[in-house]
């Protein structure tokens, strides 16, 4: 019963008014956090640091540092995601841009997904790119090395998407920084398991590709729950 | 069917049809409880293996059944809050989430009790009771994450989201956790391989599961109402309630 109508312009327009809210929300946070090098650098000096930390605490001992060194990498990696979270939406919390962004006519879903791309590119991305340096200080095996970046660089998305709800959750607390590490670490554990394991399985010539498989499985999962929960949680955080 | 699930929601009807409920499920928790108990401490057979330090199952098994199920409880009430605003659904998930962290704690102890007879050791890495252990702490992000909230209502939808974000990663968990054990481990002593439990042995069992909800619904049931008096202390009808006149 519909008639094709010539009006297609207005049809079109919120298709484009998304795609360009998507760039514009993504251009504006990477543009902000690369002016703050110092808070993209930290989480990769915290990394380094912790890293030192262990061949200081444990034993300097090549033989049992490459044991352990899948593990220690991956956690360490962990906990610098973590750190970098707090500051997601807080910025944007403080000066009323997430108030904007949950006016705007864009689903808040998408945009707080440009700000966790951006968080990751920022974040996961780096920390993945800079643990083969730490590995080799951790005289982690040969052959190890390219897993250990790619299951940390497919790893570390998830851990952005799942961490960017604890964060939207507590954005609105003074005092969040304790209570989202503990709201956020154990979501974090599988994705710790099947990365350290698919590093550990490199190690031993085992096949990696399964546990890539469910790395990039987690982080489907993570993109098509984590966006909502993200934006649930932000409107609950402005209004409360 | 709606007007009654409306009638429900509303407060006053829930606490007058609660207690109509109440003295039922008491009764029955406790006489399933003390039934299951005294049989399964008492009168079922010791473990041609364990000795009568099996006996800790009767505690043990009810405690982790209702450690899961409330949680899914509570994201499901959560589910009800978000979806239909119906606030006796929060406060119910309000009332859970301690009493849900109590269980999985019992759960975590007694493993670690039979532990010490059995593994000879009071902790193990073992799948279960890691799987138990961050079950506990996702319950403890939950109270943790409604006390840190001023506005009851942010607290409310706070805790509803994270307990239904835990409720999709608790199975997640659980099945990575078993894959990372049998990886790390090969299993030398596996509860779960146990060879099937005669029925004298698993009668008290399943009476004590039984007992073990009917103590949760009932307790639940039992806050929840001290939560609405709580919350709707203004209210006319509670004020009547309390003898201080309309």
């Amino acid at each position: 019963m519909s008639r094709a109508k010539p009006s297609a312009p207005p049809q079109r327009e919120p298709h484009g008014g998304l795609v360009v809210a998507l760039r514009a929300t993504f251009k504006r946070d990477l543009i902000l956090l690369l002016r703050r090098r110092g808070e993209v650098l930290n989480p990769l000096v915290f990394f380094a640091l912790v890293i030192t930390l262990f061949p200081i605490g444990i034993s300097p001992d090549p033989e049992l540092l490459s044991t352990i060194a899948p593990g220690l990498l991956w956690v360490a990696a962990l906990l610098a995601a973590l750190l970098s979270l707090d500051s997601l939406f807080r910025g944007d919390y403080d000066d009323g841009t997430l108030e904007q962004l949950l006016l705007s006519p864009q689903p808040l879903a998408v945009l707080a997904l440009a700000k966790v791309a951006v968080h990751w590119l920022l974040t996961g991305l780096p920390l993945a790119l800079m643990a083969p340096v730490l590995g080799i200080m951790l005289s982690l095996p040969a052959g190890s090395y390219l897993v250990l970046a790619l299951s940390l660089a497919l790893g570390s998305a998830s851990l952005s998407l799942i961490g960017a709800i604890g964060a939207a959750l507590t954005v609105g607390l003074s005092r969040g920084g304790v209570l989202l590490s503990l709201l956020v670490l154990p979501l974090y554990i599988p994705v710790l398991i099947f990365g350290a394991g698919a590093v550990q399985a490199a190690i031993l010539g085992d096949a990696v590709s399964a546990h890539l498989a469910i790395l990039g499985a987690l982080l489907a999962v993570a993109l098509m729950f984590a966006p909502w929960a993200i934006a649930a949680s932000l409107r609950i955080s402005i209004n409360g | 069917m709606w007007t009654f699930i409306n009638k429900l929601g509303s407060p006053r009807w829930f606490y007058a049809i609660s207690a109509r409920l109440l003295p039922w499920l008491w009764a029955a928790a406790a006489v399933l409880i003390a039934v299951g108990s005294i049989w399964g401490l008492a009168f079922a057979p010791a473990d041609y293996q364990q000795g009568n330090s099996f006996r800790i199952i009767y505690v043990h098994v009810p405690a982790a059944f209702l450690a899961q199920s409330i949680f899914v409880a509570m994201a499901v009430s959560g589910l009800i809050f978000m979806v239909w605003k119906i606030k006796i659904a929060d406060m119910a998930a309000a009332m859970m989430a301690p009493l849900g962290a109590a269980m999985t704690f019992i759960a975590l102890f007694s493993g670690a009790v039979w532990g010490v007879p059995t593994w000879g050791t009071w902790w193990m890495w073992d799948a279960r009771l890691t799987s138990m252990l961050i079950l506990l702490f996702l319950y403890v992000g939950v109270i943790a994450l409604r006390g840190a909230f001023s506005s009851r209502d942010s607290a409310s939808r706070a805790a509803s989201v994270l307990a239904m974000v835990g409720v999709i990663n608790i199975p997640i968990i659980k099945y990575s956790v078993d894959w990372w054990y049998t990886l790390h481990q090969p299993a030398t002593f596996s509860v779960t391989s146990r060879p099937a439990m005669p029925l004298e042995m698993w009668m008290p069992l399943l009476i004590m599961v039984l007992g073990f909800y009917c103590f949760f619904i009932a307790l639940t049931l039992t806050r929840t109402r001290s939560e609405i008096l709580r919350r709707e202390s203004t209210k006319r009808w509670v004020r009547e309630l309390a003898g201080e006149g309309g």
